[in-house]
Order: C-alpha cells, then sequence, then structure tokens
C-alpha cells in the first residue's frame, strides 16, 4: 500500500498536502482500493466554506457512495474537473492527478491533529 | 416448510398476550382513549359464502360504467385509445407478469432488456438523451423533474404554466411545499395559452409547461424555452397525452431540458384513472440528477449484449438518506405495455393515431360552432378543447349519461372557481367514429 512520507492523513482516509496556506486533499490508495471502481466524483463548489470533517464531496463506485470529509477548515478554491470527466483517474493516480479539491486554510493550527504517515500506516494496519 | 392459512388461533393469542405480560387483548389497548374507542361490536353484515360473495361483487360492479357501452368524451388526462389485443397477450407472460423488482437484477435479462426497449423509446419520443425505467405516473414524475431542476440549479422557485394538469400540481405542491421550495403560477391568455412571463428568469429552477396543456391547447414552447434559458433555469415539458408526440414536434427540438409524462394513452386502459405508468427523461447533461432505476446496455464477459441496472449509486440502496429521491421502485408493467403498444404500432402507426385523434377533435368542434349558445374559445388544439355551454356542464353530463354519453369533463370539478361552471373538456380519439360525435351534437342541442 502507498503511504507517501511527505503527506498527512485522517482517519477517514484522505490525504493532505500541504502548500504554505493552502492544502489540496485526496484519498489514500488503501481507500481507492476498498472502494473498487470509481464511477463518479461530486464535487463542491469552489468558494464554499467548510469546517473541518465536514462532508464535501462524494464518490460513487459501483458498489458503494461515500462522502469525503475536509480534513481542515477553510475555503475551497480549486476542485479537480479532470475527475468529473475521468473519475477512474482516483484509482489509477490517488495521490497525483485524483487529487480531489483543495482549500485555502481558516485555522493552520488543526494541522498538528492529522495523522503523520507512521500513524496513517499502523491505522491501516489494523484493518488490514 | 408447511404453513397454516389460519396462523392466530386462540391459543396463539393467549401465548403471545402471557408473553408480553397483560391478561386480555382490551388490556393491551387500554391507552387508546376512551373517546375513539368503539367498543360496541362493529357493525358489518354476516359472513358470506363464496358464491354469494361472487353475486354480491358482480351486482356491485355491474353499478359501474364501462366504455364499451357508453360513448365517452372524458379526457382531462386519461384517454380511451384503442388497445391491441397483443399487448395483453404479451403482458400476460407469465415470465413478464410475475417478476417483481429484481433483486439480482442481472438474472433478469429479459425485463431489463424491456426496460431497456422502453426507455429508447422515450428518449425517440421525447427528444432527449437518458429515460428511467418509468415512475408510477405524470404528476409523480413531474414531481421528480422539479426536483432535479432545484438541485441542478440549486435554487428554489419554479414557476409553473397555469395549463399544467390540476392534479399535477397538486402533486407538485405536496412534494415541495414542505421543502421550502416556492412554486408561482404563470396565469393562461384568453387563448389557453402560456405567454413569456413579464418577469426576471434569473431567480427560477424552471418553467414547467404542459403541451397539449390540461385545456388541451397547443402551446409554442420554444419562445418559452429562449426565455427560462436565458436565466438559465431548465424547461421542464409535461406531457398528458402522449400520443401528441406522434403530430407535434418533439420537446427536445423546442428546448426542453426534462420531459416527464403521464404514459396510459400508450396501451394501458383507463381504469379508474390508474395505475398506469409515467415517464421522465432528460438531455445528458441533467443525467447525475435522473431518480430511479435506469437499464443501461453492455457486453458480459464472453462479449455478447448484456442489460444492466446502472447508475445505482444515486438510488436509495447505496446512497442512503443522500440518494436523490425516495423513489427506488418504478411501474414496469405499465411500461412494458406501453413498450409493447409502441412496438406493435411504429413510427407510422403512432402517427396515424395522433392525425386520427387531431381531426376527429377538429370536426368535433365543427360541428359544435352550429350550436347556439355553445361558446367556443379560440385555441390551436390537438384532440381536446374547453366549451362553453348555455347551462351548467355538470348538469349536462348528469343528464346525457342516461343516453349512453359521457359528455366530457366538467371543468368545475377540477378547477373549484365559479368562472368554469358552464365549461365541458371534449376529448377526442381514434376510437370515436362519426356517428358517435354526430349523436352528441345531436344530444346537446337540446340546450342550443
Amino acid at each position: 500500500m502507498n503511504i507517501p512520507q511527505s503527506l498527512y492523513y485522517t482517519k477517514t482516509h484522505e490525504w493532505v498536502e500541504l502548500k504554505g496556506e493552502e492544502a489540496v486533499i485526496g484519498i489514500t490508495d488503501f481507500a481507492q482500493h476498498q472502494l473498487g471502481d470509481i464511477v463518479f466524483v461530486e464535487l463542491p463548489e469552489v468558494g464554499r466554506e467548510v469546517k473541518k470533517e465536514e462532508a464535501v464531496a462524494v464518490i460513487e463506485s459501483v458498489k458503494a457512495a461515500s462522502d469525503i470529509y475536509s480534513p481542515l477548515s477553510g475555503t475551497i478554491i480549486n476542485v479537480n474537473q479532470n475527475i468529473s470527466e475521468e473519475p477512474e483517474l482516483v484509482n489509477s493516480s490517488p495521490y497525483k492527478e485524483g487529487w480531489i479539491f483543495s482549500l485555502k486554510l481558516n485555522n493552520p493550527e488543526e494541522i498538528a491533529e492529522l495523522l503523520k504517515a507512521e500513524d496513517y500506516k499502523k491505522l491501516i494496519a489494523e484493518k488490514e | 416448510m408447511a404453513m397454516n392459512y389460519l396462523p392466530l388461533t386462540d391459543l396463539d393469542r393467549k401465548e403471545m398476550l402471557n408473553t408480553i405480560g397483560v391478561d386480555s387483548i382490551e388490556e393491551l389497548l387500554q391507552d387508546i382513549p376512551g373517546s375513539v374507542y368503539i367498543k360496541d361490536k362493529l357493525n358489518l353484515p354476516n359472513p358470506l359464502s363464496e358464491p354469494e360473495l361472487i353475486g354480491y361483487f358482480s351486482k356491485l360492479a355491474r353499478k359501474n360504467i364501462n366504455l364499451s357501452s357508453v360513448i365517452s368524451f372524458l379526457g382531462g388526462g386519461v384517454y380511451n385509445h384503442f388497445i391491441p389485443a397483443a399487448v395483453r397477450e404479451i403482458l400476460k407472460r407469465t415470465e413478464f407478469y410475475t417478476v417483481y423488482t429484481p433483486y439480482q437484477p442481472e438474472i433478469s435479462q429479459g425485463l431489463l432488456q424491456a426496460i431497456f426497449e422502453y426507455q429508447t423509446m422515450i428518449c425517440n419520443l421525447t427528444g432527449m438523451d437518458v429515460s428511467n425505467a418509468s415512475h408510477y405516473d405524470g404528476a409523480t414524475s413531474l414531481a421528480e423533474a422539479v426536483g432535479m431542476a432545484c438541485r441542478f440549479t440549486k435554487r428554489d422557485k419554479v414557476l409553473i404554466s397555469g395549463g399544467v394538469h390540476p392534479d399535477y400540481l397538486k402533486v407538485v405542491k405536496t412534494y415541495f411545499s414542505p421543502a421550502n421550495i416556492t412554486l408561482e403560477i404563470e396565469e393562461l391568455n384568453n387563448q389557453f395559452n402560456t405567454l413569456i412571463p413579464d418577469k426576471d428568469p434569473t431567480s427560477y429552477a424552471a418553467l414547467v409547461v404542459q403541451n397539449p396543456n390540461f385545456f388541451g391547447a397547443i402551446e409554442e414552447v420554444e419562445p418559452l424555452s429562449q426565455w427560462i434559458h436565458k436565466g438559465k433555469g431548465l424547461l421542464i415539458v409535461v406531457i398528458s397525452e402522449p400520443i401528441s408526440l406522434g403530430l407535434l414536434k418533439v420537446p427536445g427540438d423546442c428546448g426542453a431540458d426534462i420531459v416527464a409524462g403521464e404514459g396510459q394513452a400508450f396501451g394501458n386502459a383507463p381504469s379508474f384513472g390508474g395505475p398506469h405508468f409515467g415517464f421522465l427523461a432528460c438531455k445528458r447533461e441533467y443525467l447525475r440528477q435522473l431518480p430511479g432505476r435506469i437499464v443501461g446496455e453492455t457486453v458480459d464477459i464472453e462479449g455478447k449484449e448484456a442489460f444492466v441496472l446502472t447508475l445505482q449509486a444515486r438510488e436509495q440502496h447505496i446512497r442512503r438518506e443522500k440518494a436523490l429521491s425516495n423513489i427506488c421502485s418504478n411501474h414496469a408493467l405499465g411500461a412494458l405495455a406501453g413498450a409493447i403498444y409502441l412496438s406493435l404500432l411504429g413510427g407510422k402507426g403512432l402517427r396515424e393515431v395522433a392525425i386520427q385523434c387531431f381531426q376527429k377533435a377538429h370536426y368535433a368542434r365543427d360541428r359544435l360552432k352550429t350550436l347556439k349558445g355553445f361558446s367556443l374559445p379560440q385555441l390551436v388544439f390537438f384532440n381536446e378543447f374547453p366549451v362553453y355551454c348555455p347551462v351548467s356542464g355538470e348538469l349536462i353530463v348528469e343528464e346525457l349519461l342516461g343516453e349512453g354519453i359521457i359528455a366530457g369533463l366538467p371543468v368545475k370539478k377540477l378547477l373549484h372557481s365559479p368562472k368554469w361552471e358552464s365549461c365541458l373538456l371534449l376529448a377526442f380519439t381514434e376510437l370515436h367514429k362519426k356517428e358517435d360525435i354526430d349523436k352528441l351534437i345531436l344530444a346537446l342541442k337540446r340546450w342550443s
């Protein structure tokens, strides 16, 4: 299972890449694997203000529809339109081309509550 | 396992009461307030034997007016069209007749294919890209269409033409009044048409227009489409007499984004106003908002044609409370009757039926013009039109019923304003013979 060291993680299987006051968010390799073939991603609206742990997007696979929770509070500044056309990118490239949305952070202190790669590895090891 | 058809013996009751710790049924029901608790025995007749029961209900059924024994000019959303015998024969094959929702849908390839063919026909007729497997009726289809438009545009105001069937409007109100969605009505003009609203379109999720409308008038849809699209709202076209699609321009070519309607006229008997089926189709752009089951065509692992339930993640069993709609079933049998009917008629046949309906209605209206005291509002119509009578519409219908004629629908029955007191809505289909229409005219002459 691919768990890049440079990223932060959540218990609900989102990853966070920090870029100064901004954060890019997607779902982990583990999550895409569990969901199976992803057929649709319902993206949030740009400009929407979201709170940490708020449901902001929905991923539909052939067997389930799952909420994606924002790992941090902030304003949505960008969404990945490519995955509207090619949702399978979330399966094939969960950490790069399959990113879902990016945030301008309202409360950077929340970063301390995110999981590091090592913690996330332990979390999914318990599940497997 | 042996099933006892009388499972609730006195002993069973006693055991159940013992288990929950009460002595009697009365004790169990003690929380029901005395004022609503019926203590006396119900006033019911004595039991009947089976032959007595059949006799009783046969007598009761004879009170019904059968469409084969009267000449009916009733329309108003349900139309008496000819149903080829083959529709019933094919429909009653047990492979179709006894199948309910397939819980392992892909095992029922025949049923899925039938639904797929139905969807294809609905798309062809409406000019839409995608259709679902059907709804309960035209009214629920329209309500779902309104929901789609509100979700897609994220707006909470809908403009509805005054030509939309009053019963459909009631259902839409039932759906959306508690949901904080505002429904505004755009009144019709003197020719029973919807004019371009003198309003700013930008706040509306959709404009709903029925074509032909409740009064039978053919609407000019294109200008309405341009108006609502200027504000980025959606155009919903609703249809209650789908035979008209054999003659009129398809809604998709008039700018419709979503088409909802009642499919009864396609191979479903009028019955008592149901059960029939509703259809709902939309442009590809709104596919994600379309509720209900959708059958898709694909190939199996051997590369052979196969049918599946597709896009199921929109639906309740997967999306739970986030599903698009509570609708998770369809009227498969009614829709199948529709598909069989359409396949038997083909495009040419449907057109022929539509032309006959149109011509017979126009013949009737020309004849009515000769009757003094009956006033015919100007309108462009398909197979149904209103007429103002010298006396109350209800009175005419009541009197002519005794002579074997149902002289149309008194509009006041559905629209309760005194304005409609003398108005009858008359509908014509391919089943009316010239002599039927002449008989109606002759019968009406006494009030002329």
